[in-house]
């Protein structure tokens, strides 16, 4: 099974849950999908046993065949080719990889060259399997990046436990329509509602069972349950602020390292899911 | 000569959009005749990339200069790869723009003038 950790807004608490959830399961295997700026490590001290490079294609043309007929800049619905005055322009930060270039062009003029955009890393952490991604600077994209880790996960293993990036853009939409459950982490404050909405938007979309963890839980709580309520989406668990949970990320220590009592709330929080998903 | 210039709406007293990719209106001007070709930009909610399929459509039509506000990165290399001169940082009326540029007074940018998704609000 394999469960997303989303959020919409950014810093409300995915990676907490996300590690602690991993280490409270037997045999699970947890994946940082947030390419851009992986973080899982930090709590987990991972040993790196391999990496897999992960290439983006570039569209090349040779001029020497092209009759400058348009057909690819016209296929692309990105608009990474255009044609101007017998020059054919590729921006390939706008390429998505499709190829459809290649394919549409009736003199064989375009070839698939590969640039590398990043990394997958795959090794153990603390009896876990453990997988990130690493997206290269200025790389505009991360979506290659979690596709390859989402197919590194050992299908016959544990539950896999991925840490999504925040926002809704298109690498969360793949983590989360990847998996069979999306778990969505938010906190009771104006902005975490606002991105919360977005995010149940895409898993709604996507068609797939989402539930709600409200992160620094306290007195306004009622605006992220009552948007719950009206959506049917069950809160599975709340964890309430405390200072002492932010004092245990800063060093890097794991909520379940810190508090051992959490363990038990986050094996029922697995169970949950994996009852709702069963159904 | 043909030019094309950025405008808010479709007749020469219209005001210069400030964006190139997203302009709400594309004038043709033929600046001997004053004739007016007014084009609706279709780039404006494109995806990404609107630069480079406006700077397509003002290449099409012929256009041998352009003048706007500002210029992106990817805009600015198809519009230099066609040849086109490209002039930024005016505003005013679209009739002002090309009287300027008649007078001499304008000089051609080497570069593009703001980051790329200037012009995008998201």
């Amino acid at each position: 099974m394999k469960i997303a950790v989303a959020s919409g807004k950014g810093g409300t608490g995915k990676t907490t849950v996300a590690v602690s959830l991993a280490l409270s399961v037997p045999d699970a295997q947890l994946v940082d999908a947030d390419a851009e700026e992986p973080n899982c490590h930090l709590f987990l001290r991972p040993s790196i046993q391999r990496t897999i490079p992960v290439y983006m294609m570039v569209p090349h043309v040779d001029l020497t065949k092209c009759d400058f007929c348009r057909k690819c800049a016209d296929f692309c619905a990105f608009n990474a080719l255009a044609v101007v005055k017998e020059q054919v322009l590729v921006f390939p930060e706008l390429c998505h990889g499709c190829t459809g270039c290649v394919y549409v062009c009736p003199r064989e003029a375009i070839v698939a060259r590969q640039r590398q955009i990043g990394e997958v890393e795959i090794g153990a952490a603390r009896g876990m399997v453990f997988i990130q991604g690493r997206l290269k600077p200025t790389e505009p994209s991360a979506v290659r990046i979690v596709r390859e880790e989402i197919a590194q996960i050992d299908p016959k293993g544990g539950p896999a436990i991925i840490d999504a990036s925040p926002g809704t853009a298109c690498a969360v939409q793949d983590t989360i329509g990847q998996s069979q459950f999306c778990l969505l982490v938010t906190e009771p404050t104006p902005f975490g509602l606002h991105d919360l909405k977005m995010a149940m938007d895409v898993a709604q979309e996507l068609g797939v069972p989402s539930g709600v963890v409200i992160n620094r839980n306290g007195a306004r709580d009622s605006i992220i349950e009552d948007e719950c309520r009206k959506r049917n989406i069950p809160v599975l668990l709340k964890i309430p602020f405390d200072r002492r949970v932010a004092e245990a990320y800063s060093r890097g220590q794991p909520l379940v390292d810190a508090f051992p009592e959490w363990r038990e709330s986050l094996r029922s929080l697995y169970r949950e899911i994996e009852r709702r998903v069963m159904t | 000569m043909k030019i094309a210039v950025t405008s808010t709406g479709s007749d020469l007293d219209a005001q210069i959009d400030p964006r190139f990719g997203r302009a709400q209106y594309l004038l043709i001007i033929d600046v001997e005749s004053y004739e007016v070709e007014a084009i609706e930009n279709p780039n404006i909610a494109a995806g990404g990339g609107a630069g480079i399929q406006t700077s397509q459509l003002v290449v099409d039509r012929g256009a041998e200069a352009v003048l706007t506000g500002n210029c992106g990165p990817n805009a600015f290399r198809t519009l230099a790869a066609a040849g086109l001169k490209i002039y930024t940082g005016l505003n005013g009326s679209v009739r002002e723009a090309v009287e300027s540029l008649k007078s001499g007074e304008l000089t051609p940018t080497e570069g593009p003038s703001v980051p790329g998704h200037f012009g995008s609000s998201g």
